[in-house]
């Protein structure tokens, strides 16, 4: 059985509806969706995470009060660390497959559908560390009370990390070892993040509030969500010309 | 109404093509010839906006297409020669993609309609993967039938890894857009066969 052939009309083509949210929404849901199929590639980067994380107490050894100390900073750098691992593959898949092309000739402004990668993007490699690095912490005997502000500061780190990185991905997008560039480029710019990160953790654990941080952190996620979008719609246009 | 004066492209310090003006109606087809590596895409990206020439201007409506980006882009359907496919999903996750990517929004029934038309009837829910050359560029091709909203068609080889009957399916449905007042912009290697209003050569 087959349908028959259909002459469509103009009459039947439904305006250009859904809003350009449901653009931003599609977007997500395909990245999501892509990544549910092929899994291995973020259980690279969680994995990677995982492994950094535990090295450092079989290298520095058993020795409970530096271990407690250099916890937020050990968690932190690997967290940009993985974060990075998967930037260089946020645009290069669609820009192999002409993907992307289509992407640039959207009626839909870049910056949205950017955002829309950048965000399916950290709830894949953002995300999930989130929830394991309070777990991993537990290796350091980091304090109980700590936990929370570790698990939230990295909530609200690691989306900069994404949006930053993205710029860099963009950037360096279908350039030879792009990926050494791609480091050099964005771990720079990781600096003020990983400071007020592990800023909030060292406060907290010598008894002062951790809320000067996070809102600091806080401050640098409005900033990015609000200006890289465009920065990274910019850089795209440039690489893929 | 497409209009490009004196447009010219560069790769290195190499001229690929220089002087190309032309300027298309409704209804009018453009067939863009020449041999491998003469800048036939590179021309094609140039009038789409992916690509700023060297030198003169592609005009949509007697306006320069770098003022009005997504204005002009909402009335425009690129087809590269890359299949813009993802392996992992299906043909019918593609097609509801790329539309949405495109500015429509396509009920299920057309986008099983438009697979069908171009005989992937009963594989829209397998990966793209398991598909042939051919299957492939013709799923990318679907989006030709859900994109009459599109006015203008830029189809960079869209004959390309396509059998005889999809070859002529493509041709008809150009000659179709043609006659609703479309235009159509495509490369070929082919004699392609399409009953057009007006029609123009261009040989780089």
């Amino acid at each position: 059985m087959s349908i028959a052939p259909t002459t469509p009309s103009l009459r039947d083509t439904p305006p250009r509806a859904g809003g350009e949210f449901s653009v931003l929404r599609a977007v997500i849901h395909r990245d999501l969706l892509l990544a549910l199929r092929r899994r291995s590639a973020l259980a690279t980067v969680l994995l990677f995470f995982v492994i950094v994380v535990s090295l450092f107490p079989f290298g520095v050894g058993p020795e409970p009060n530096l271990l407690r100390a250099i916890a937020p900073g050990v968690i932190w750098v690997a967290a940009l660390l993985s974060c990075m691992l998967a930037l260089a593959r946020l645009f290069a898949a669609d820009f192999a497959d002409g993907a992307l092309e289509q992407m640039l000739l959207s009626p839909t402004p870049l910056g949205l559908i950017v955002a829309g990668k950048v965000a399916a993007h950290w709830l894949m490699s953002g995300l999930p560390l989130v929830a394991i690095g309070p777990v991993l912490a537990l290796q350091f005997d980091l304090d109980q009370s700590l936990l929370g502000v570790l698990a939230l500061s990295l909530l609200i780190g690691t989306p900069v990390l994404s949006l930053i990185g993205a710029i860099g991905a963009a950037l360096t997008l279908g350039l030879r070892g792009g990926g050494v560039l791609l480091a050099l480029l964005v771990l720079p710019l990781y600096v003020p993040v990983l400071i007020i990160g592990a800023g909030a953790l060292d406060a907290a654990g010598a008894g002062l509030s951790a809320l000067p941080h996070l809102l600091l952190l806080a401050a640098l996620l409005v900033l990015a969500a609000v200006f890289t979008p465009w920065a990274i719609a910019a850089s795209l246009r440039i690489s893929a010309e | 109404m497409l209009e490009a004066r004196d447009l010219e492209a560069t790769r290195g310090d190499r001229t690929l093509f220089s002087g190309v003006s032309f300027s298309l109606a409704p209804g009018g087809l453009l067939r863009v010839t020449g041999a491998n590596g003469r800048g036939k895409t590179t021309l094609l990206r140039a009038l789409c906006g992916l690509l700023l020439p060297a030198a003169g201007e592609v005009r949509w409506k007697g306006q320069n297409i770098r003022a009005l980006r997504e204005e002009y882009w909402a009335h425009l359907l690129y087809i590269g020669h890359a299949n813009a496919l993802k392996d992992d999903l299906t043909p019918e996750e593609n097609l509801a993609f790329a539309s949405r990517i495109g500015g429509i929004t396509v009920s299920r029934d057309r986008v099983h309609a438009a697979l069908t038309r171009f005989g992937l009837g009963g594989r829209e829910r397998l990966p793209v993967r398991a598909l042939s050359q051919g299957q492939r560029r013709r799923a990318t091709l679907a989006r030709l039938a859900v994109a009459e909203a599109a006015t203008l068609w830029i189809l960079d080889e869209p004959f390309a890894a396509l059998d005889t009957a999809g070859i002529g399916l493509v041709q008809s449905m150009a000659g179709e857009h043609l006659a609703r007042g479309g235009m159509v912009v495509l490369t070929t290697h082919q004699d392609a066969r399409i009953e057009a209003p007006s029609a123009i050569d261009i040989n780089l």
